[in-house]
């Protein structure tokens, strides 16, 4: 029972991650069909600044945290602009393969100016170990879930509540209805983007507090696509419950079977998913023929 | 100055090259290849093998990804697939490396197919995301199954022997690669003037229109699959028998990538593109080293950051061809031949 409640904490502790991941990921997607292969590096760029801001440049966390924020937002508005506007109406696979080269781009600057080795991360969140139910886990990873549940919050309110979460709906709905409605939808598209980058980025932080930064923190990248699919490629709740769903599968078959399942068990979800129901558990139901 | 291309008969209609030009430009290429290894050193050897490789297996992924329109990721692992199939039966079961590599294609061909499957319910996005799925899967099983390819243990392939020749050797080995090259060439090019390639064209642009017109999808769409697997094995098995060891880090979501960009960047649908981006990708990488090389007196800390400026460099010409020039190096090579043909009044 205990090893059952261990494992279900860090699968939920890895599944906040993965949504924060797949939050930006779906937005981006939802208001401008992009499927993004660099959001693993979204990830790294993010964790990599505020190591450098903590750890190099002595700063306290929180202004560390906001000045990571700032960089993301300024990563996702360089990125819209300079490499995906000019990819508008252009085939799926172009659009994918300049993701894909950007995301190489990417990580071969963090690369550059960091190194390749990974390095141990200052904790800001304390790390002690804390009994739950008879679990021992690390207060990082219970602080991790509780700050993603509160980002996760926030961005059903910003969606909800704010004139920019509305109008970027209303883009994600329909991109010439919004258009005629007095939105502009380049505006929108930069939003997305540093939305995406900056999710990423606070996502990229708690890993980094949890197992410290290394370019393999950009493997969440792909760990990403079996969450969206899961959960539906356009839908935001489904980003958040595909997430805790493929933590935790992850978790338990890491723990109990073990073997390496854990890695490939998301994929195989994957394709089972993608025979069966295309749109995801909450994605809205295209039909298409093929 | 030529002001066009004029047929009278419908032989020269079909054929596969038109004018007096192109037949020159062909057999220029052709001594060229053939001259080659007998003044390139082994470093040259190398490269030039590497080369045939990558365009073997960038064809069989144009004839997928650029003639049929089904976007695959899951190139690496279906080599992985190729080289395992060669490496294990010549290792473990004594095949003769020729045998073992024709085998090794109808394997890749079959695991392939299989994979194929989902294309029959997804487009596009989702279909990338599938075969992205299906090479994780296969790399997991590679390193898993211990009993069958070692795991993640290099699994050391014998020499290749022809009439007690050791085949593998820089200068040998070139032979067969662009032996091959010559053959998958010219198969394809003739697989589109078949019904099976115009049925890949047809369902790449308008898969309803071509269902319409009495071309099965299912079948077809499995079949494009099969092919392409069937040449990406032969590029995987080829890799096998010339490095002598198979690793799973040489088929890794990279090597997917690498190849995608490789079509890409050479021109979808085209097998003169995949030939100008298979050799573009392959020497880029040793042009930079060279180049870092040179410039180490001056700026010594050059050394340790090739690697990046190789990683960084790769992103940076995807990005800059898709924005500037999607259509890739064939169109450049087309553009660069309409400016002579019309020269001195080409606008």
């Amino acid at each position: 029972m205990d090893l059952f409640i261990q494992l279900s904490l860090t699968g939920l502790t890895n599944g906040a991650i993965l949504a924060l991941a797949a939050l930006g990921f779906v937005l981006i997607y939802k208001s401008s069909d992009v499927l993004n292969f660099a959001q693993g590096e979204f990830l790294l760029v993010g964790a990599y600044v505020i190591y450098a801001m903590i750890a190099q440049f002595g700063l306290h966390w929180t202004i560390g945290m906001a000045l990571t924020i700032l960089v993301s937002i300024g990563v996702g508005v360089t990125v819209e602009r300079l490499v995906l506007r000019p990819m508008i109406g252009e085939p799926i696979i172009s659009v994918i393969m300049v993701t894909i080269g950007l995301s190489s781009l990417l990580k071969a600057i963090v690369s550059t100016i960091w190194g390749n080795q990974p390095k141990a991360f200052p904790p800001f969140i304390p790390s002690q170990p804390v009994r739950v139910f008879g679990a021992t886990v690390g207060l990082d990873r219970l602080w991790a879930i509780v700050i993603a549940i509160l980002m996760l919050g926030l961005f059903n309110f910003f969606f909800r509540r704010s004139k920019e979460g509305i109008a970027m709906r209303a883009v994600a709905d329909d991109q010439q209805a919004a258009l005629s409605m007095g939105i502009s939808v380049k505006k929108i598209f930069a939003w997305a983007w540093s939305i995406a980058a900056t999710t990423a980025a606070i996502g990229g932080a708690l890993v980094a507090n949890i197992v410290g930064v290394g370019p393999e923190l950009a493997g969440f990248g792909l760990r990403v696509f079996p969450v969206v699919i899961l959960g539906g490629l356009d839908s935001i709740p489904g980003a958040i419950i595909g997430g805790v769903i493929i933590g935790l599968l992850e978790a338990y078959t890491g723990g109990y079977i073990g073997q390496g399942l854990n890695q490939v068990l998301p994929f195989i979800v994957l394709i089972v998913i993608l025979m069966i129901r295309p749109y995801g558990l909450f994605g809205q139901e295209i039909i298409e023929r093929v | 100055m030529i002001s066009g291309i004029f047929h009278s008969t419908y032989e020269k209609d079909m054929a596969l090259r038109k004018t007096h030009t192109q037949k020159i430009r062909i057999a220029i290429v052709i001594i060229f290849v053939l001259a080659f290894p007998f003044f390139a050193n082994r470093y040259f050897l190398t490269l030039a093998n590497q080369v045939g490789i990558a365009i073997i297996g960038a064809i069989g992924l144009n004839i997928l990804v650029g003639y049929t329109g089904q976007i695959s990721l899951g190139q690496g692992g279906f080599m992985a697939v190729g080289a395992y199939a060669a490496g294990i039966l010549t290792a473990r079961m004594g095949m003769p490396w020729w045998g073992s590599t024709i085998a090794a294609c109808f394997i890749t061909a079959l695991i392939g197919t299989l994979f194929g499957i989902p294309s029959l319910r997804l487009k596009g996005l989702y279909l990338a995301i599938a075969t992205l799925a299906a090479q994780e899967i296969i790399l997991w099983v590679v390193t898993h199954w211990r009993a069958l390819t070692g795991g993640v243990d290099a699994l050391v392939v014998p020499d290749p022997m022809l009439f007690g020749l050791r085949m593998n050797t820089d200068f040998n080995f070139y032979w067969v690669t662009w032996g091959l090259v010559a053959v998958v060439t010219i198969l394809t090019v003739n697989l589109f003037r078949t019904r099976f390639g115009r049925a890949f064209i047809a369902i790449r642009d308008q898969d309803i229109a071509a269902s319409v017109m009495g071309v099965d999808l299912f079948k077809y769409k499995l079949l494009a699959f099969a092919i392409s697997s069937f040449w990406v094995g032969l590029a995987g098995a080829l890799t096998a028998h010339y490095r002598n060891i198979v690793t799973w880090e040489r088929f890794t979501v990279d090597i997917s990538v690498l190849y995608l960009a490789m079509i890409i960047i050479g021109g979808l649908g085209s097998v003169t593109g995949s030939y100008l981006g298979a050799t573009f990708m392959t020497l880029l990488p040793a042009v930079l080293t060279n180049l870092g090389r040179a410039v180490k007196s001056v700026l010594p800390v050059i050394d340790s950051i090739i690697p990046f400026i190789q990683q960084a460099t790769f992103g940076i010409v995807i990005i800059l061809f898709l924005i500037f020039e999607p259509e890739g190096l064939n169109k450049m090579w087309k553009d660069l031949k309409d400016y002579f043909r019309l020269w001195p009044f080409s606008y």
